[in-house]
């Protein structure tokens, strides 16, 4: 006797769970409580603590903890960007090809902007 | 059988059409608009932290570049978005925590989110730009 409830039609098709859901779950949670305090300290940091100059601003990212906290604001925020747009791509795009090209996009240009950020804040930070 | 055309019109999902708007589903449209929104302001994070390491020369017109009206709108309105969609997305933690479902409860929170995106704006722009 056949235990399963799919249709034939349905295993042939073979959609369904990719089996990663729970932990994509996770991860959108777990960085959007590390991104909860990472994008107001952020944001206060350099409000309250620079004015904006190029010194003053400079002068903020070559402290250890700053250059630090930015590179972790960076990381975890493409990460968790990258998360909520597969979902949004998933939601909306149904063409094969369209769905296929944006996801592939939704992972290059947060690993694009990823590298480049983190090698600019090292930058500043070494001073070089 | 169903062919993929007629799976393609099927309407989807909130239904805009079909449903009256409350604060509960526009908060919901909202986390999604002000997150795809985000994208963009990572975008100009990235750039900022790139002129900052180009040199002063470049870091200074890439901020008179932002400083233009044009941009200062599109800045307040990634800052209302950032803004809301921390609210919101600690709204949505409560609720992973089974906390906040309650009708009555969960629109207090929505409004709460809302206003929390343009306040915080607004206080983001003063210590910004008055401070």
């Amino acid at each position: 006797m056949n235990h399963s409830l799919r249709t034939p039609l349905s295993r042939a098709r073979g959609l369904g769970s990719a089996k990663h859901g729970v932990g994509h779950f996770i991860q959108q949670r777990a960085t959007a409580i590390f991104l909860a305090v990472l994008l107001p300290w952020f944001a206060l940091s350099v409000l309250l603590g620079t004015d904006g100059s190029y010194d003053s601003v400079v002068g903020w990212m070559r402290h250890p903890l700053n250059a630090a906290g930015t590179a972790l604001l960076v990381l975890t925020g493409l990460f968790h960007m990258r998360l909520g747009m597969q979902v949004v791509i998933e939601d909306y795009i149904t063409g094969a090809v369209a769905r296929t090209v944006s996801l592939l996009a939704n992972t290059a240009i947060p690993a694009i902007l990823a590298v480049i950020a983190i090698l600019s804040v090292a930058k500043v930070f070494v001073g070089a | 059988m169903a062919g993929p055309q007629a799976h393609e019109k099927r309407p989807l999902s909130p239904h805009l059409q079909v449903w009256r708007w409350h604060v509960t589903m526009a908060t919901s449209i909202f986390h999604r608009a002000s997150g795809v929104a985000l994208y963009l302001g990572a975008m100009v994070l990235t750039a900022w932290v790139v002129a900052l390491a180009s040199g002063p020369s470049a870091y200074t017109d890439f901020m008179s570049f932002l400083m233009s009206p044009l941009c200062l709108l599109i800045l307040f309105g990634i800052t209302a978005a950032a803004c809301y969609h921390l609210a919101n997305g600690i709204r949505h933690l409560a609720w992973d925590a089974g906390k906040g479902f309650d009708p009555k409860v969960s629109t207090a929170t929505g409004w709460a989110t809302i206003i929390a995106g343009g306040v915080g704006a607004v206080v983001v722009f003063a210590l910004a730009f008055l401070a």
